[in-house]
């Protein structure tokens, strides 16, 4: 291995120019734009930072609910209780480390590396979903111990938040392996690695959203403990 | 390195599932289009049926109230339409309306050929009206909904069960929101990067118009207050539906919360519908005192300053719910503070007509009465930041005044002065003159008849939300005015149509630049073509199309330069060829309607169309994704 190119793909001002032969069919200033201003993303990188600048208000409420519920007196399991936290301390590690996959997936596919590129998108993809298998794991195991969603506001709190992550990182992984799909068809070439790098910012968001999450709802000592 | 080639060495297939539509005219390029200004003029057209319902609700709601003991409507009607009327108002009315405007005239006035995102654009147009057509089959489907357009909880996130809100017009209600949520947020990423990357040479970020300018500051703010609300609804919903506690006191839940959240978005959402308004009179006050606008930076700074500030005021809408004597004393004041930026930008409206040699055509009109009633609104909301008064006024029709004069006489009435103007740009013919006084001044008067009287009622005592009331209040008379007075608007609105649709072919040809405007809009054909620029202008100054056109002698007075602004650079015998624009799509259609699906299969927790909605969702976005560009 020696060192990782940043293959420059050529920028495509408006998503559906084609990205392959940016100059004949333009004309005369057929240019789409993106002169006059220093743009420094691309509009799809840009529009998606725009996207988890949204993305990080939506989990802000559902933290901000769960914060303010937190420790209210309620009856049925609590958080003490339940916390696995060794378990769930391992489930996370696999995510985070599935933001390093991630990354070595992107350097493959702008350096050209296709048969790396897709191997590390598969396990990052199979690191995300080892993380929802834990999910489902501990859901079950919570609504065993008899806590679901009207059992008290810890139950309804504590689900429909880490439900939503979990959502986020379902999607995630839906958008991964379509990536690796198309890949494996010959339609992701090099020229695409923004597209890759588009679903890395969001899958970096939702390890970094669950950073939060982790802390705040298995970390912080429970109130009244 | 190891130089794999494996992948890149097939170029892909066509795989277009459908093949991609090339028709520009008739029924299937308006579903398929992706041009920013059919897309703009869907989005106003749509605006439009929407205000025209909202308004038939809100006639229904002023004949109900028309005597004492109304008889017209049942109180579970009354519910449902004025919380439609509500609703409607703000986000099928306010909302698309500034969307389609600025989609039509944001990338004209910054110079480029279309926005950042076509489809996208497209995508967004559908979900806001399909999630409009979805919360308006409710009536159809068991009962719209009757929780207000703020649908406070606990009442509405009482489970359905409980027998509060019985009906799942609450539920279309929440799902709604949340799908118009998805819309909205879609066309202000649009705005945004289309704002910040596709800007013509020159255009710097103080040259662009007020108008667009604005447009970038609402887009900042949908984006920041959609996600709140959306919450706040998925609480509800599930509160209602899966039986959690979010909102149930005796569980411990606080209702407050939803408050909090609705309200965190809801007061950005005044500045998001108000905004546009201010925007659009900062374009046609200039050009109808053929004047620049005075102070333009300070204007744009005040427009971004209202935008910041308007993030910490939410409280002002629950001064009675006991927040405590520190928060509201913080709030109030904060409140207060935005009389500052807002009272910056009335003067420096008033300074730009100032000495200006007026023409007082219909926009001029609606722009004038935009700052008169706009001031009146502006008034009676500083009157809201004091909190004992405010005590006093919550909930009672002094309220309804308050926010009608700022939405109505504030918003509307800038945007018709917005249709004057721009109409002769997106159709190529004038709207009549003689119909558009008319129009004016039945608004006019028809408005200040309808809401000026509510100010008194309020003080009077007369409750909101209320569908009848006794006969020895005293507030019989008053009530007859409001209920003429929105009459005489519903013909004014009349009026606006009539202009609209006879206009459009037998109106005065436009030409270019009928109104000698100082914009990149009226450099190019009306109506533009579908490239917009044959050539991508390049600007020199602030206004530069006038200063292209006009210079000044050495008393200041204006001087028209020979060849200036004349019409001919912008055809250049160009016509087009050879300018790559994106091709129409049916995918951003097909995918937004996979929304829908999803929705009918949440209000009616039914798996099955769940399914089918996320099928079409998929095949969607799979097929949108490897779509060949041409």
């Amino acid at each position: 291995m020696t060192t990782i190119e940043q293959t420059d793909a050529p920028a495509t001002q408006v998503d559906d120019a084609p990205p392959t032969d940016p100059t004949p069919s333009h004309g005369a200033g057929g240019d789409h734009g993106g002169h006059g201003s220093s743009a420094t993303l691309t509009n799809g990188k840009l529009a998606m930072w725009l996207f988890l600048a949204s993305d990080c208000l939506f989990f802000g409420a559902f933290i901000s609910a769960y914060l303010l519920y937190r420790g209210r007196p309620q009856t049925g399991p609590t958080p003490t209780e339940l916390f696995d936290i060794p378990f769930t301390s391992a489930t996370s590690f696999i995510l985070l480390m599935s933001s390093l996959g991630m990354v070595l997936a992107l350097a493959a596919i702008q350096r050209g590396d296709h048969r790396r590129f897709r191997l590390w998108l598969l396990a990052t993809a199979i690191f995300g979903a080892t993380f929802i298998a834990g999910q489902i794991y501990e859901f079950t195991h919570f609504a065993r111990e008899g806590l679901h969603l009207d059992t008290n506001l810890f139950g309804s709190t504590f689900f429909v938040l880490t439900g939503f992550h979990g959502a986020h990182v379902c999607l995630g992984i839906l958008w991964l392996v379509s990536l690796w799909g198309m890949s494996m068809q010959g339609r992701l070439g090099t020229d695409k690695a923004e597209s890759v790098e588009i679903a890395g910012l969001y899958w970096h968001f939702v390890d970094v959203v669950w950073i939060v999450i982790f802390t705040v709802i298995y970390l912080m000592p429970q109130p009244g403990t | 390195m190891t130089t794999v080639q494996d992948a890149v060495a097939a170029p892909p297939r066509a795989v277009g599932i459908l093949r991609r539509p090339k028709a520009n005219r008739g029924f299937v390029s308006w579903i398929t289009t992706v041009d920013h200004k059919k897309i703009g003029i869907l989005y106003v057209v749509t605006a439009l049926v929407f205000f025209v319902l909202a308004g038939v609700e809100a006639l229904l709601l002023r004949l109900q109230l028309f005597q004492p003991n109304g008889t017209v409507l049942t109180a579970g009607q009354y519910n449902q339409l004025f919380t439609m009327h509500g609703t409607t108002m703000v986000f099928l009315v306010g909302m698309p309306i500034a969307v389609g405007l600025g989609n039509y005239f944001l990338p004209l006035q910054i110079g480029a050929r279309d926005v950042a995102f076509p489809r996208i654009n497209m995508f967004g147009y559908w979900v806001v009206l399909f999630g409009g057509i979805f919360m308006y089959s409710s009536f159809f489907l068991g009962g719209a909904p009757d929780g207000g357009w703020f649908g406070y909880t606990p009442l509405t996130s009482a489970p359905l069960d409980s027998g509060f809100l019985p009906g799942r017009g609450p539920d279309f209600w929440t799902v709604g929101l949340i799908l118009l949520g998805i819309g909205s947020t879609t066309s202000a990423i649009n705005f945004i990067v289309t704002c910040i990357n596709m800007r013509c040479p020159g255009m710097s970020l103080l040259r662009m118009p007020v108008f667009t300018w604005m447009m970038l500051v609402i887009a900042f703010l949908t984006l920041f207050a959609i996600p709140p609300v959306t919450v706040a609804l998925i609480m509800v919903f599930f509160d209602r539906n899966f039986g959690t506690l979010f909102f149930d006191p005796a569980a411990g839940g606080d209702p407050l919360l939803y408050q909090h959240l609705f309200w965190i978005f809801g007061h950005p959402e005044v500045y998001i519908l108000i905004l546009p308004g201010m925007g659009i009179v900062s374009e046609t006050l200039p050009v109808f005192s053929r004047k620049p606008l005075f102070g333009y930076a300070i204007v744009v700074f005040s427009g971004i300053a209202i935008g910041f500030l308007g993030w910490g005021v939410w409280a002002h809408h629950m001064f009675v719910t006991g927040l405590g004597p520190v928060a509201i004393s913080a709030f109030g004041l904060a409140t207060m503070l935005i009389a500052i930026p807002t009272g910056v930008k009335i003067f420096n409206w008033l300074g730009t007509v100032w000495g200006g040699s007026i023409r007082l055509t219909t926009s001029m009109l609606f722009s004038l009465g935009f700052i008169a009633m706009f001031t009146l609104g502006g008034l009676s909301g500083v009157m809201h930041s004091v909190v004992p008064a405010d005590t006093q006024q919550t909930d009672t029709y002094f309220v309804v005044a308050h926010f009608h004069y700022v939405l109505f006489g504030g918003l509307i009435f800038a945007v018709f002065g917005g249709f004057y103007y721009w109409y002769p740009k997106v159709f190529g013919r004038m709207l009549d003159e003689r119909l558009g006084k008319i129009n004016f001044w039945t608004l006019f008067i028809g408005f200040n008849l309808t809401f000026a009287p509510m100010h008194l009622l309020g003080l009077w005592g007369m409750p909101r939300r209320t569908y009848r009331y006794d006969n020895d209040l005293g507030w019989e008379t008053l009530n007859q005015l409001v209920t003429v007075g929105s009459f005489v608007i519903a013909f004014s609105v009349l009026v606006f149509v009539v202009n609209a649709v006879v206009s459009k072919s037998r109106g005065a040809i436009a030409g270019n630049d009928p109104w000698d405007g100082r914009t990149l809009e009226w450099t190019i054909p009306s109506p533009p073509p579908e490239y917009n620029f044959a050539e991508v202008p390049e600007v020199h100054s602030r206004d530069d199309f006038w200063h292209q056109k006009y210079t000044e002698d050495d008393e200041g007075r204006l001087v028209a330069l020979p060849s200036g602004g004349s019409d001919d650079h912008a055809d250049d015998g160009h016509d087009g060829h050879g300018i790559h624009l994106p091709s129409p799509s049916y995918y951003p259609l097909i995918t937004a309607l996979g929304l829908p699906i999803l929705g009918y299969a949440a209000v009616f927790t039914n798996p099955w169309l769940g399914v089918l909605g996320g099928v079409v969702l998929l095949f969607g976005l799979f097929a949108w994704a490897i779509e060949p560009a041409d």
